[in-house]
């Protein structure tokens, strides 16, 4: 039994500790806006936060987490995390969208460690999250217009 | 009457939004309906009556529902549907949703295709008409009503904004659907002339993207989570072709979790109560396989078997004029030969179908792109008649060719693995087949690999003299259902496109191709052909501008005078781009036609002290007709370009004895967001009927960089990807 906090509440789940929080978020607890892409750390589809850091769920291992904070797309409700949200939708940052749970976790996390990112920050924070569609260069004007709306 | 009732097969819970089946009534000749709502949808949708018609729906709680019979997969093929449809209705964008439509393609055929299903940039192009007359008819419908209702004549009713007005009555479209729904549909509508649009041509915002930024359940197949779900995974051979001779399932078996160990046709399948267990029993098969009748030769053999046919003439295509005399008489030849790899779609969400089947009947969950094929397919596997089985379209997490397969593979293996888990004595549970990322890249289904080789001439004045042009490459299209209509004569017309049917004005042209047979199974990339035609054809015109001493876009515009939109959007293009880019950058222009739409990009690069290549800035000239959401029109550009940009500078598959060499992501490299360039995208106001959107952008990025490297460096790339040379 690992226990850890999940969105601010909580959990307890009775599974083997080997299986990476990715599968244990989707399968177990049936909280799918965390994605599968890559389960190798390479694509950022699947980042959370832990302990208020951008992480890989898919190489974070259920045992590793006992007594973590844990937020996930489907709990996250920052005000920086409200303000990439607002950017994201009025710059229409989504194509398929499969990523951006993963990029919106990545962004939140940057912003609530930089509140005013320069392209290089923008760059380093967000390097790790592939988006096939390419919208790129939304997130990153997205990004800069969640930094303004924040200051505002 | 509008209903949402559980589907027939006890996966669907009518608690469970996604998963709820709508099944239409009689109202448009919609038989067994079932469409999955993707936003907003409550459950007071079923406390009253609503209008329904085949491709929309007006609730009582007033939403509009439109039904999108094409799979949208990033590019925004339902939020399109939806703009038509609320321009002809008056409804106001805040009520509009989109919904798929069931499989049916007596209704919801591709009118391009005559299947349901989504391809070749036509979702706008084939629905232009009937999706805005849809609207009118719900339109014509909701005005009688209130007449109707109001006691006034249809003429004195008007609708603006969703709201119903007239003789100082108002109403929503939903406080009139009931009524409306008895009205008869008319038998001919009159559309909105041009200047009347309120959403087409002014960026009708996408209708799920609130939902895409939270995370929401049940928008992509991959998050199909019904009761009692078992994942399924398939161990597939090393060597397409190659099947099974041995298997020691024992450890894979004993695991906690895993339900069952299946020898099918495709391999074996593990099924587990969850993903992870089914992975980690995948990796504990022991499996021994044949060679097979597939692939065995490695990329380097094929390359040197393509090679040598380079020297063999090929299956004309289209020749015309003298192409030999010309080249004869020629001032100077320009000789290139050039080499692209096999590629992976790679889509940011793995293949994944979810299915229930007992024995009676099957419902299918995933982003299906050819229902019809899909549907098809899983009825001649299950054995069951095709109103036997449901198939409901969930959102594509991008797909850029590979949700589309002639061989419907994926609803295949679903169903060989329900069927196969039903016989060996099981209770039916909703089976979901999970693809890694790993079965994605090594499963085949690439962009085939293809080799080129141009002779080009000038003549004294720098003008073409003759253009001798062949190509080696598997065809796509052979020997599948829809070999008929592209290939002909010897000739995949997918292979060629973009080259024998130039615009240039080349009198003297002669194209030829061979297409060797290949184990590797082909498909459709975002933009097919021209995903290397283009490539060839505009650093070829680039190579020819600069032999000739001219400059590149004036060169190409010469031989334009008969394509005006091609000509018009290089000039568009050229001048918002300026005479030259930012102190330190390269400029590479390219123009290309693809699916009807007419792209010009040009590319401002700078190189790195490593010598790697960084694109700055790419503008952009695009001619698709009417803009119907010149906003997505920006969107589909920006993110064409950087499919094709990540194409180009990283990706390749390559293979050594019949195995192909990568694996994931890491050694499989996408475009991030450091490599992106800042897009400008000008539009051509037009009123030419819509065209594709989703591909053309894809074409011209290679070439315009290409030709930006050639002069930064003066070195031309003909050897992809860039990463080969220590560009990328």
């Amino acid at each position: 039994m690992i226990e850890f906090t999940l969105n601010g509440e909580a959990k307890q789940v009775e599974a083997n500790p080997d299986m990476p929080l990715l599968w244990v978020l989707r399968d177990e607890l049936k909280m799918t806006g965390t994605k599968f892409g890559c389960g190798v750390a390479s694509c950022g589809a699947c980042t959370v936060h832990i302990d208020g850091f951008a992480t890989r769920s898919c190489v974070t291992f259920l045992g590793d987490i006992e007594g973590a904070e844990v937020t996930t797309i489907e709990g996250i409700d920052t005000p920086e995390a409200r303000a990439i949200r607002e950017a994201w939708v009025e710059l229409q940052v989504p194509q398929c969208g499969y990523c951006q749970s993963g990029q919106i976790m990545s962004a939140t996390a940057l912003l609530e460690e930089t509140p005013k990112p320069t392209d290089e920050d923008i760059d380093f924070a967000m390097d790790g999250n592939i988006c096939r569609c390419a919208s790129y260069a939304r997130i990153r004007r997205a990004i800069h217009r969640a930094a303004e709306i924040m200051e505002a | 009457m509008l209903h949402y009732i559980a589907a027939k097969t006890p996966i669907a819970k009518p608690s469970r939004r996604t998963f709820l089946n709508l099944s239409a009534g009689a109202v448009g000749g919609l038989l067994i309906g079932s469409v999955t709502p993707m936003r907003g949808v409550a459950q007071s949708a079923g406390a009253g009556e609503a209008l329904v018609t085949p491709f929309v729906h007006i609730t009582p709680d007033n939403r509009v529902i439109v039904l999108s019979k094409h799979l949208d997969k990033g590019q925004g093929a339902a939020t399109g549907l939806a703009t038509l449809v609320a321009e002809e209705l008056d409804a106001a964008a805040e009520q509009v949703e989109a919904a798929f439509a069931p499989s049916n393609p007596d209704v919801y055929k591709n009118l391009l295709f005559g299947v349901q299903g989504t391809g070749g940039s036509t979702a706008m192009a084939n629905s232009f008409d009937q999706y805005r007359q849809a609207g009118a008819t719900a339109r014509a419908m909701i005005v009688n009503a209130a007449a109707e209702t109001w006691g006034i004549t249809p003429e004195e009713v008007s609708v603006a904004n969703g709201v119903v007005s007239g003789a100082g009555n108002t109403a929503t479209l939903g406080d009139l659907a009931a009524q409306a729904a008895l009205q008869e549909p008319p038998s001919e509508v009159s559309l909105k002339t041009p200047d009347q649009w309120v959403y087409i041509g002014k960026s009708f915002p996408r209708v799920e993207l609130p939902e895409k930024t939270r995370g929401s359940v049940g928008l992509f197949g991959m998050d199909a989570q019904p009761e009692d779900c078992l994942v399924a995974v398939t161990a597939r051979p090393p060597r397409f072709g190659a099947t099974l001779a041995g298997m020691d399932a024992t450890e894979a078996l004993a695991m906690p979790g895993v339900a069952q160990v299946l020898e099918i046709p495709q391999g074996v399948t593990v099924l587990a109560d969850n993903t992870w267990t089914a992975m980690q029993a995948r990796d504990a098969l022991i499996l021994d396989w044949t060679e097979g009748s597939g692939e065995t030769r490695g990329t380097e053999e094929m390359l040197t078997e393509f090679r040598a046919l380079l020297d063999e003439p090929g299956n004309p295509s289209a020749p015309r004029g003298d192409t030999a005399a010309r080249l004869a008489e020629a001032a100077q030849v320009v000789e290139a030969e050039y080499v692209f790899p096999f590629l992976a779609h790679a889509p940011m969400e793995p293949l994944d179908m979810t299915v229930l089947y007992d024995a009676e009947s099957a419902t299918f969950w995933g982003g299906s792109q050819i229902q019809t094929l899909d549907h098809g397919t899983a009825a001649a596997v299950l054995g069951l008649e095709m109103g036997q089985i449901a198939i409901n379209t969930a959102w594509g997490g991008g797909s850029f060719g590979r949700r589309a397969t002639f061989d419907a593979h994926l609803a295949a293996e679903t169903a060989t693995i329900a069927k196969a888990w039903l016989e060996t004595g099981n209770a039916a549970r909703p089976i979901k087949l999970v693809y890694s990322r790993e079965d994605d890249i090594r499963g085949g289904y690439y962009r085939p690999m293809a080799l080129h080789r141009v002779r080009a001439g000038l003549d004294a004045d720098g003008n073409i003299s003759g253009w001798e042009h062949r190509i080696v490459s598997q065809s796509i299209f052979a020997g599948t259902a829809f070999e008929s209509f592209v290939f002909h004569e010897g000739v995949d017309h997918s292979t060629v496109e973009g080259t024998s049917d130039t615009t240039y004005a080349i009198p003297d042209m002669h194209v030829d191709v061979h297409h060797p047979q290949v184990g590797v199974p082909p498909l459709w990339w975002r933009s097919v052909g021209h995903t290397h035609t283009a490539y060839v054809m505009e650093t070829m015109m680039d190579e020819l501008a600069v032999a000739a001493g001219r400059d590149p876009v004036e060169f190409r515009l010469a031989y334009l005078g008969n394509d005006p939109r091609l000509a018009g959007v290089l000039r568009l293009a050229a001048e918002k781009a300026g005479a030259t880019g930012p102190d330190g950058t390269s400029r590479g222009v390219a123009v290309h036609k693809s699916f009807n739409s007419y792209v010009a990009e040009i590319a401002d690069i700078r190189m790195r002290d490593d010598g790697t290549v960084k694109v700055e800035k790419v503008t952009c000239g695009v001619d698709c007709g009417v803009p119907i959401n010149p906003d997505n029109i920006a969107a589909q550009i920006e993110g064409g370009l950087g499919y094709g940009l990540s194409a180009v500078l990283r990706e390749e598959i390559t293979l050594t004895d019949g195995e192909v060499d990568q694996y994931n992501y890491p050694d499989y490299p996408p475009l991030r967001i450091t490599d992106m360039p800042e897009v400008e995208v000008h539009i051509v106001p037009s009123t030419e009927p819509p065209t594709g959107i989703g591909e053309p952008g894809t074409p011209p990025i290679g070439p315009a960089v290409a030709n930006a490297i050639f002069a930064a460096t003066g070195e031309r790339v003909r050897v992809l990807p860039f990463s080969r040379h220590g560009l990328a």
